[in-house]
């Protein structure tokens, strides 16, 4: 009884899918170079954070079946792309656009190491310049000791 | 009634952690030796309590007790052993529990280790400890209880994740959790130094074997993550810039900056405030980890508890411990003066050229990760922030800091002439250069990734060779001396020839990977970089909770056999989730990697073999990194930090290098 539940419940689920399947791979290689680069920077929209390159969603694969066809019906790259996010949003780009409130994002790294060096060579320089007045003078009973031991 | 015993035990180390986080710092700071004496055992009893705790809640994994909810949902009796143990945290509730147990026991270690402290400072430490200690406990009692019993038991439970069930990610959570919270404790030592209002070298002593172990046991755990994501996954990526991954990534990449300028704090007593800074931040972003994990705020592969009562939690926990700890910076950083004096071409100022490195470099991980979520608030604008951008914008910190890398580690402290140093390590830049020059004239046609990659990891590698041996000294027996050297020393080294190592692997694996994916009939091969690939054979087979599809694939090189691969599509019947089991032959130079796919319509079988040259200089880097930082751990220099405390106001005379 336990195995006629076990293989009736192989039967009903849904093999996996390989994220790209060899029926998807077109004939010639130039293409099928550019499909996969696409793709690679496309984002599965119902997964969670994975390009539909990688995906086994039907959804990444529809996509995918849809970036070629663009690509066979003679679109360069940026037309391919624009054409999925004319549909689906900018949210497909995993590589967001530098465009508007994007700048900060893309700016945030160069313009956090501008400050950063800044700082940090205000910091050298004021370590660098402190050195004649960061001699401490020995107090009393210090110099008492340097006294004593430069006497033996 | 031992899930009972272990309720019970953690609701009474809540409260020893409550007089443990009040007592102590009254204690310190009225001077009372009684109260400040309460820490020490407070801390033992804590530990004791949750470690009891659990101990129940292992019992009850192990013995599937499916009265308790947790284990009816994550559980099962056909599961191997093995994995109703680590069952007990690859959930929610269980992972959070195993986080307070290593908050307790890295505190009973301050306890137990810190007998050199001065009491006043280790009343507070301990004390401040307690009260991360304290949030968590309330945590888990308040919104996470992993002991909540089921009215009516099922026969059966529902078995754990099955990507769960898998040696490789088994043991990723307690390695990370011990650098997550490893981390608190240099933030309780932070915490405490402004209090006391005194951070000197005895200070970047005691801090950095704490900082040095959390950093050990997050590079372990990120390496098994990404090892298991390679094996596991099907496709061999081993980093995805998931805001999971970066969750772990931004504390590593602060721990790293921690651990360099805590040894100027310690070598030299300068940029102290800055240290104290970084030891704050390195622990809040631990936290941003946990939030990000279990929120559910932005959606990522493996978020694995999406819980916006639970999120709120975390973020009050998360504000409250950052901006007291960041007010009372505010407020004292002043007293830390520093002292050291050193010229622009000093080892000083290549550390800070290093942690502003890093530091920028976790920032824009942060940035880009918290990206969606500000974009879509403050703009309405839903966008994705992924691979490519990181790649891109990340990146080139790693390719300068690989550069000035074996320069800033030969400087000597104070002031350095630099052309001594640029003539000590002429000759590993030159192997360096020809090394990228030779990858550059053997690769056709792409992209400059891999020459780069392999140049730098050959200059860091050299590089490190070039200052171990420069160490020790002129004349004869030489070799000898190596042998002698400090172990810090060594650890120093190593360290940074496996960063090298790990940028080679990556290089490599990015730069020249090939794939093949198509239909092989029963008993047909293929060619993948000039390795031939046949399917011998596919049957069914039956595991201990999966049944699954295994092929032989026999794989050859120029007629010559070199190995069976026997990839598996797994279907756990339980949990109703297919897994797949790629199988590897692994190599020095390569792996090849293969995974069966579906059958097809036509006969046959989807198969997908890649070719992955350098792979495992990814974690064989990470696994020298270890060992250097496990080197250094055991200097002796550590261990005898108990003549610190005497000497600690003159500790700045500790031979400089």
């Amino acid at each position: 009884m336990k195995h006629l539940a076990l293989s009736l419940a192989l039967c009903l689920m849904a093999s996996p899918l390989l994220a790209l399947e060899p029926d998807e791979v077109l004939d010639d290689p130039k293409l099928e170079e550019r499909a996969r680069d696409i793709s690679a920077g496309l984002r599965c929209l119902v997964c969670r954070n994975e390009s539909i390159d990688e995906s086994n969603a039907d959804l990444a694969r529809d996509l995918r079946l849809l970036v070629r066809e663009r690509l066979i019906a003679g679109d360069s790259n940026d037309e391919v792309v624009q054409f999925i996010v004319d549909r689906y949003g900018e949210y497909v780009l995993l590589n967001p656009r530098v465009t508007g409130s994007n700048l900060v994002l893309w700016l945030a790294g160069p313009g956090m190491l501008l400050i950063g060096a800044g700082i940090g060579w205000a910091y050298l320089r004021r370590r660098g310049r402190a050195e004649d007045d960061q001699i401490d003078p020995l107090d009393e009973d210090e110099a008492e000791r340097l006294r004593e031991i430069m006497k033996d | 009634m031992i899930t009972e015993f272990g309720h019970f035990a953690l609701v009474l180390a809540f409260f020893v952690a409550c007089v443990q986080a009040v007592v102590p710092l009254v204690g310190a700071y009225k001077r009372w030796p009684g109260w400040m004496a309460v820490a020490e055992p407070a801390a033992n009893v804590q530990f004791l309590l949750t470690a009891a705790s659990f101990a129940a809640l292992t019992y009850a994994f192990v013995f599937s007790d499916f009265s308790v909810q947790l284990v009816t949902i994550n559980s099962h009796t056909d599961k191997p052993l093995l994995y109703k143990i680590t069952g007990v945290w690859g959930n929610h509730e269980g992972s959070m529990l195993l986080w307070v147990l290593i908050v307790t026991l890295f505190g009973a270690f301050a306890a137990w280790f810190g007998g050199n402290l001065p009491p006043t400072l280790k009343a507070r430490v301990l004390s401040v400890q307690a009260m991360i200690g304290v949030a968590f406990f309330a945590f888990i009692l308040f919104t996470s209880n992993p002991f909540l019993r089921m009215s009516v038991p099922p026969f059966d439970g529902q078995d754990l994740n099955p990507l769960l069930q898998d040696p490789g990610l088994a043991f990723h959570p307690p390695f990370l959790y011990l650098g997550y919270v490893g981390l608190s404790m240099t933030f309780s030592f932070a915490v405490a130094a402004l209090i006391e209002g005194r951070v000197d070298a005895a200070w970047g002593r005691w801090v950095r074997p704490y900082t040095l172990a959390a950093w050990i046991f997050l590079t372990v755990g990120i390496g098994l993550g990404s090892w298991w994501a390679y094996y596991e996954l099907g496709w061999g990526g081993f980093w995805f810039w998931d805001p999971v991954e970066n969750a772990s990534f931004m504390p590593w990449l602060i721990a790293v900056a921690l651990l360099h300028s805590a040894i100027v704090v310690e070598k030299r007593e300068s940029l102290k405030s800055w240290t104290v800074l970084l030891a704050i931040i390195a622990f809040g972003f631990s936290m941003v980890g946990a939030f990000i994990t279990r929120s559910g705020v932005i959606t990522s592969v493996h978020a694995f508890a999406t819980d916006p009562e639970r999120g709120v939690f975390l973020l009050l926990i998360l504000a409250v411990f950052m901006i007291g700890a960041l007010a009372l910076f505010a407020a004292r950083a002043n007293v830390l003066q520093a002292k050291g004096v050193f010229s622009l071409a000093s080892r000083e100022s290549m550390l800070v050229a290093n942690n502003v490195l890093l530091a920028v470099s976790a920032l824009v991980v942060f940035v880009g990760t918290m990206w969606p979520l500000v974009s879509e608030m403050a703009f309405d604008r839903k966008l994705s922030v992924g691979a490519p951008f990181f790649n891109m914008a990340f990146t080139p910190f790693m390719v300068v800091l690989g550069l000035i890398l074996p320069v800033g580690a030969m400087l000597p402290w104070k002031r350095a002439n630099i052309g001594r140093i640029i003539r000590q390590l002429r000759g590993a830049f030159a192997l360096a250069v020809a090394v990228g020059a030779l990858t550059f004239a053997m690769q056709t046609g792409r992209s400059a990734l891999g020459p780069v990659g392999l140049f730098l990891g050959a200059w860091l590698v050299s590089g490190a060779a070039v200052d171990l041996w420069g160490r020790t000294g002129r004349g004869k027996n030489r070799l000898g001396r190596l042998a002698r050297l400090p172990r810090a020393d060594w650890g120093k080294s190593i360290a940074h020839a496996g960063l090298g190592v790990t940028f080679a692997g990556v290089a490599g694996i990015l730069a020249w990977e090939t794939e093949d994916i198509r239909v092989l009939q029963m008993g047909e091969s293929l060619d993948l970089s000039g390795y031939t690939v046949k399917l011998d054979d596919v049957r069914r087979i039956q595991g201990p909770n999966y049944t699954a599809v295994q092929a032989d694939m026999v794989l050859s090189r120029d007629g010559r056999e070199i190995s069976t691969l026997q990839p598996e599509k797994r279907n756990y019947p339980v949990a109703r989730m297919p897994t797949t089991e790629a199988a590897l032959d692994i190599g020095f130079w390569r792996d090849i990697y293969v995974v069966i796919g579906d059958p097809q319509d036509n006969g046959g079988w989807a198969v997908r073999t890649y070719y992955k040259p350098l792979a495992n200089w990814i974690w064989g880097g990470s696994i020298l990194m270890a060992i250097g930082g496990a080197f250094s751990l055991s200097d002796r220099r550590y261990r005898v930090a108990a003549g610190a405390r005497k000497a600690a106001p003159r500790a700045s005379g500790v031979p400089a290098e």
